[in-house]
């Protein structure tokens, strides 16, 4: 059960000049779930998309059961499939309908044939709260509909491993719920997940795990309990404080 | 006689002649933009390389035709190439060739812009789903670029079909021409003719543009 699935090591990225990632390291367990936390600006993103080859890296390695990740390598389409990936703005295709964004690659990449992969993502959107929007267009349905049709997409795919990346930062607030509870209910299925979000709330209820980085770092790494109620960096402390002073603010008006 | 201007259009084959006409400005048209559509594609994706000297060329091509009156292209081609280089190029190839040139210039810019009001993130979305580059154009770039283009497209060819009334210029009867020569020829006859072939002439154009543009209109409805 303590298996690692996902190991990163010693990862270096940069966009230029600028250093973004810098020796950072990381282990995640199968059926683990991960939360992502740091300063706006701090590479979360890049991480995810380092994890999954969107981006070129400039040292170290990744490995997704036992094979590496890497932009440039021939069967990076193959350890795509098995990485899932959310995104936080809207990104399904707005020229198909909702069951063609999520049976065009099960059918077209993994080959497998049209009906049963049909009758699966309708189950799927049943899941999820969005039965009758199979023949919807994206720009039909609300965002967090949306969010929601996307996370079944990348579902479909049976994927190892999900990443989200603030899925639910362009959303407005009634809809955040929708999608989190969805997030949840995978995390308790025993999906592996990375999970970058400012849903404390969330963070806190879902994380078996949380990582605070900055400097291109990880310079917190504990569990949910201890992170939130006890952070032991100054750094993490500073961190969540900018969400306590914003709540007061809003008592006080 | 003089007071039923309207029958000099069927007064011998007039109408006929117009249509005739007509038919020389459709054949032009079509011509160019079936030239210009395949080209101007290949255009456009040109001017998407990113390499520096490939956009300088690209720039000056398209600046230089949008910059140039295409009545001022018509006569280089025609007169000059003729005078220049002793090219015996009849009048109607000419005109072929001048708004295939332009036309190409125009639907490059097209594509290039329809390239490139794709997101990122809908590459990206593909990408993480596994596609490879030649499934990601297939299934998710080309027939957004598709959708983008046809009603774009289609009102080029409009606004070719228009502008070829400028080859009576370098001596093609089309459309205008006919009905000038009409109009010409029954000047005693028929006063108010000028009146009644440009009324029908006007009526041509339109029933040939119109339907097109609707069309395009009603493809931009169906897709956004
Ligand atoms: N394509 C790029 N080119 C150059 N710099 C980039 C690029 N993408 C991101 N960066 C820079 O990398 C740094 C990390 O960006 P990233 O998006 O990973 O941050 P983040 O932690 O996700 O922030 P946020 O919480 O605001 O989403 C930022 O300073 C950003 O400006
Ligand atoms: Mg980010």
């Amino acid at each position: 059960m303590e298996q690692t699935i996902l190991e990163i090591r010693d990862l270096v990225k940069k966009y230029e000049d600028e250093t973004i990632l810098n020796g950072l390291n990381l282990q995640i367990r199968r059926g683990e779930v991960v939360v992502v936390l740091g300063p706006s600006g701090c590479g979360k993103s890049t991480l995810l998309r380092c994890m999954n080859a969107l981006e070129s890296i400039q040292g170290g390695q990744i490995s997704l059961e036992g094979e590496t990740v890497e932009k440039s390598s021939k069967n990076i389409t193959m350890i795509r499939q098995k990485i899932g990936m959310v995104f936080q703005s809207y990104e399904l295709f707005p020229h198909k309908t909702i069951l063609e964004n999520i049976t065009l690659a099960p059918v077209h990449v993994q080959k497998r044939s049209l009906s049963d992969v049909e009758e699966e993502a309708l189950a799927l959107l049943k899941r999820v709260g969005l039965s009758g929007k199979e023949n919807a267009y994206p720009r039909q349905l609300s965002g967090g509909q949306k969010q929601r049709a996307a996370i079944v997409r990348a579902l479909c795919m049976h994927p190892e491993i999900m990443l989200f990346d603030e899925v639910t930062a362009a959303l407005d607030p009634e809809m955040v719920r929708e999608v989190l509870d969805v997030i949840l209910e995978l995390a308790n299925e025993g999906m592996t997940m990375v999970i970058v979000t400012h849903e404390m709330q969330f963070a806190r209820a879902v994380a078996d795990r949380v990582l605070f980085i900055e400097g291109g770092q990880i310079v917190e790494e504990s569990d949910p309990e201890s992170f939130f109620t006890n952070p032991s960096t100054q750094r993490a402390k500073a961190f969540l404080q900018t969400f306590e002073f914003h709540k007061e603010q809003k008592k006080d008006s | 006689m003089q007071d039923l201007g309207i029958s000099i259009l069927f007064r011998g084959s007039n109408f006929v002649r117009l249509l005739g006409g007509l038919w020389v400005t459709i054949r032009i048209s079509l011509l160019a933009a079936g030239l210009s559509v395949p080209l101007g594609i290949l255009f456009g994706l040109f001017l998407n390389i990113r390499n520096p000297a490939a956009k300088v060329i690209g720039r000056i091509y398209l600046d230089f035709i949008r910059i140039m009156p295409q009545l001022v292209l018509l006569f280089i081609v025609f007169f000059g190439a003729t005078r220049a280089f002793g090219w015996n190029l009849s009048n109607e190839f000419s005109a072929v060739l001048v708004f295939t040139l332009w036309g190409t210039a125009e639907m490059g810019d097209l594509v290039r812009g329809a390239l490139i009001s794709i997101p990122k993130h809908q590459y990206e979305s593909a990408q993480a789903l596994g596609l490879d580059t030649l499934q990601t154009y297939r299934y998710i770039i080309i027939p957004q670029t598709l959708r983008r283009l046809i009603p774009l497209t289609i009102n080029l060819v409009t606004r070719m079909i228009k502008t070829t009334s400028l080859v009576v210029l370098i001596g093609i009867v089309e459309m205008m021409k006919v009905g000038q020569q009409i109009i010409d020829a029954n000047r005693f006859e028929y006063p108010t003719a000028a009146l009644w072939i440009y009324g029908v002439i006007f009526l041509l154009y339109f029933f040939t543009c119109w339907p097109i543009s609707r069309f395009a209109k009603w493809l931009e409805r169906k897709w956004n």
